[in-house]
């Protein structure tokens, strides 16, 4: 019994990674779920008359984790089946690499969210197509941070091998609190509202809000949001590519999955 | 053709590979011997653009690897067996991905090709995941030569195999090399199969090649009965006993 305990304590005790997801998940249950509940006391009738902003949020919150997931997805089956190796002795260029995970994570996570979209309507009676055609940009902003966080994710593993398998999982639960899914801006502390502000979530979320609440579209807010995303992912392909570079110097690329 | 002029490759503080020289000439066979630990997958590495040396350059074809990577990796492949395919697709699905990535032309004449000369036939639409060791390995060997190599890297090709699939495996790669111009690199534990295949051998300790020569050349040199005694010559130090 005690060896047991052993094995899985040594294994935590070795591993940065492990001792930061025990912590994680519930810090960030504990202020999401604490800034919903701060939000709900404060402003009880914000919602009375506009019935599903939060399923609908719920979607496009979705949607943005199941593009990022997607993508970091499709690195982590290589790692897993041991033939990451054989990926990167192929003949194919980075830029041709992050071309074809966009493309095959686009639809890795339409094939998840079409059902999901069709079945709230006859559920609940709520449609997410009355956002109308600002939804396209809404879902396409959400896609290209989904992206550019998948980007971050997949240079961590390559960088530091499946250690970084953890993060991968927890990147967009990092966010939620701050991307103000559920809930305006205001509602954060001042430290974390200027925090908040550099995030695209922001803006999409409010702007879904927005339009939902007021029948109303602040095109400012797609905008910001679209600068925002140009940024990180820029930086995010930057990182990419660094991130190959230095797994080229320390020898990372070899064996991965072991 | 292969090129490693003054080849070193360290991390931190610990030299994996120390200013290695050798070429590999076309229908060459070369060995790589050594221990655990010696440098010979770091070599294989560089080689494949996998790693950046720390000194030194590798010619393919009388191109740098770092320079042309991508254009050289067209040519060249690699087998492992700690490296796999993945488990959920079949054989073929598997060859139809590599020969795509390696925007092979005839895609369906060289699967058939390498099915009918490896013994695949019967297995082709199976999971690969579900293949015994001897059959992931002549499956990885039809990965490996999809692309028609012109430069083949091989890391322990038989490792683990039953001596059947080993003996298949190398009577296969002395018929490939005397149809195909092509270049190999074996890395082997296996002495006899080294023997067998290799028109050179070259020794490696610590990261550096200690002794090179053919196998016959090896033994008299050492005045051993055979390349397993020359290696166990070469590579032991007092301070391991």
């Amino acid at each position: 019994m005690y060896g047991l305990f052993l094995r899985h304590f040594f294994l935590i005790k070795s591993s940065f990674p492990r001792i930061l997801d025990l912590i994680y998940w519930p810090s960030i249950q504990i202020i999401l779920w604490g800034f919903i509940s701060k939000f709900f006391s404060a402003y009880s009738d914000y919602y009375n008359n506009t019935v599903g902003i939060i399923l609908t949020c719920a979607i496009l919150y979705d949607f943005l984790f199941r593009s990022s997931i997607s993508f970091n997805m499709l690195f982590l089956e290589e790692i897993w089946s041991r033939n990451f190796t054989n990926l990167f002795i192929a003949p194919m260029k980075i830029s041709e690499i992050i071309i074809s995970l966009v493309f095959t994570a686009l639809i890795r996570t339409l094939i998840g969210l079409v059902p999901a979209i069709l079945l709230t309507s006859p559920l609940f009676g709520i449609s997410i197509l009355k956002l109308g055609i600002p939804l396209f940009f809404l879902f396409l902003s959400l896609y290209i941070f989904g992206i550019t966080l998948g980007l971050f994710v997949s240079s961590g593993l390559i960088r530091f091998g499946p250690s970084f398998e953890n993060i991968a999982w927890s990147s967009l639960f990092l966010l939620a609190p701050l991307g103000c899914i559920y809930y305006p801006i205001e509602i954060l502390p001042e430290f974390f509202q200027i925090l908040a502000k550099g995030l695209p979530l922001v803006y999409i979320f409010d702007e879904t809000r927005n339009i939902l609440v007021n029948n109303f579209v602040n095109f400012q807010n797609i905008l910001n949001a679209f600068y925002l995303n140009a940024i990180y992912l820029l930086i995010g392909i930057c990182l990419f590519y660094f991130s190959f570079s230095k797994a080229r110097k320390k020898g990372s690329l070899i064996n991965m999955g072991e | 053709m292969i090129e490693v002029i003054n080849l070193s490759k360290s991390f931190q503080n610990n030299k994996a590979v120390n200013n290695i020289n050798f070429n590999i000439g076309k229908n060459e066979i070369i060995g790589l011997l050594g221990p655990n630990g010696c440098g010979k997958t770091t070599t294989i590495a560089m080689i494949l653009g996998l790693l950046k040396p720390t000194k030194g350059k590798i010619l393919i074809n009388k191109k740098n690897i770092e320079h042309h990577r991508i254009e050289l990796l067209h040519k060249m492949n690699f087998i492992s067996p700690y490296i796999e395919l993945p488990k959920k697709l079949t054989v073929k699905q598997n060859l139809i991905v590599y020969a795509k990535l390696y925007n092979v032309k005839d895609i369906n004449e060289r699967i058939d090709y390498l099915s009918s000369t490896l013994r695949l036939s019967k297995i082709i639409n199976s999971l690969t995941g579900e293949l015994s060791s001897g059959q992931k390995n002549r499956v990885s060997l039809a990965k490996s030569l999809i692309n028609n190599p012109s430069v083949l890297l091989l890391d322990e090709p038989t490792a683990s195999l039953d001596p059947e699939t080993g003996n298949f495996i190398r009577s296969f790669l002395e018929d490939y090399i005397n149809q195909k111009e092509i270049s190999i690199l074996l890395a082997s534990h296996n002495m006899v199969e080294v023997e067998r295949l290799c028109t050179s051998v070259m020794m490696m300790k610590s990261g550096e090649i200690i002794d090179r020569g053919t196998p016959n050349e090896l033994i008299k040199k050492h005045g051993r009965k055979n390349l397993e005694e020359v290696f166990l010559k070469l590579v032991r130090t007092e301070d391991e006993f």
